[in-house]
């Protein structure tokens, strides 16, 4: 019988694949970000199953807004990364030392 | 086994096998590719929690216009390939470490054998909602009476994120030639005109 839980497993497992995702691919800033959105996805996966099986749309409400945050998050992110590679000819994680962090 | 935990089964494991397929494609443009199948995956299983606007919204938002977005940059930067991929055999172990670690304890939490907070009879079935119930309406009352602060706020945020996305990319190239139409209001005769007393050549 599928329930609340079996939509938060698939949560919990969709998260932690994004975590193994950042940490494999920790050279290439695009596939870090995509590996964001999947983790934001998976964040409002629980949402809307609280919001269903509470039956309460004010999780839903949430995540409208995390999916405009997530929009607007996306493009300054890509934006950032177009003038980085056009200032260093690289995305590498690695090279972007210019601030001695 | 009813219809809908089929379908719960088949849109979870494409999510997941879809999740591992964006973590582990050598090249970019097939992760962004992927990203999009777990979207649509995603979307699926929320029209079976009955969350039909969110559905839709993600797969013409997301599919639409961020992940298109996405695939414009990735297809647009000369990414080395090969470079990119050093490290991941090295720090595999560590992430698949963690990676079952954190989804076990997670599992632990929430999962069928957890507390009975979120497996407890009264959540184990969600109230059905009638077959002419609109998901949209509902959650457009709420939006705009409840939320309507917050939804002004997440417009301001959208405004900004044009606004910082185009100040970022945009640049004015050095060479290219254009007009300034105030300079060229502003100008006076003196400054173009010049006029110049000479003898005529061979006057005597």
């Amino acid at each position: 019988m599928i329930g609340l839980s079996s939509y938060l497993t698939l949560g919990a497992i969709l998260f932690s694949i994004s975590i193994a995702g950042i940490f494999l691919n920790r050279k290439n800033v695009v596939v870090l970000l995509m590996c964001i959105e999947l983790m934001l996805l998976s964040a409002n996966i629980n949402f809307v199953a609280f919001s269903h099986y509470l039956n309460d749309i004010s999780g839903q409400v949430f995540v409208f807004f995390i999916l405009t945050v997530a929009a607007a998050e996306a493009a300054i992110g890509l934006a950032i990364l177009v003038t980085l590679f056009r200032n260093r000819r690289t995305i590498d994680v690695e090279q972007l030392d210019a601030m001695k962090g | 086994m009813i219809f809908t935990d089929l379908v719960f089964y088949f849109f979870a494991g494409m999510l997941v096998l879809a999740g591992l397929g964006v973590i582990s494609s050598r090249n970019p443009v097939h992760s962004a590719l992927f990203l999009v199948l777990s979207f649509f995956s995603c979307s699926a299983l929320w029209l079976l929690l009955q969350a039909e606007f969110l559905a839709i919204v993600l797969v013409l938002v997301y599919v639409g216009a961020v992940m298109v977005l996405f695939l414009f940059v990735v297809m647009m930067l000369d990414i080395n390939l090969t470079q990119m991929r050093q490290g991941f055999v090295r720090y595999l172990p560590i992430g698949a470490l963690i990676a079952l670690v954190m989804v076990a304890q997670m599992v632990w939490v929430v999962g069928p054998a957890g507390p009975d907070v979120f497996s407890g009879e009264q959540l184990a079935q969600a109230v059905q909602l009638p077959a002419d119930h609109s998901n949209t309406r509902e959650l457009g009352k709420v939006l705009y009476t409840d939320y309507v602060f917050p939804f002004e706020v997440a417009s301001v945020i959208l405004l900004v994120a044009i606004v910082a996305a185009i100040a970022l990319t945009m640049r004015r190239r050095e060479m290219t030639k254009y007009q300034t139409p105030g300079k060229q209001v502003q100008v006076r005769k003196a400054d173009r005109l010049r006029i110049m007393k000479m003898d005529a050549e061979g006057g005597e």
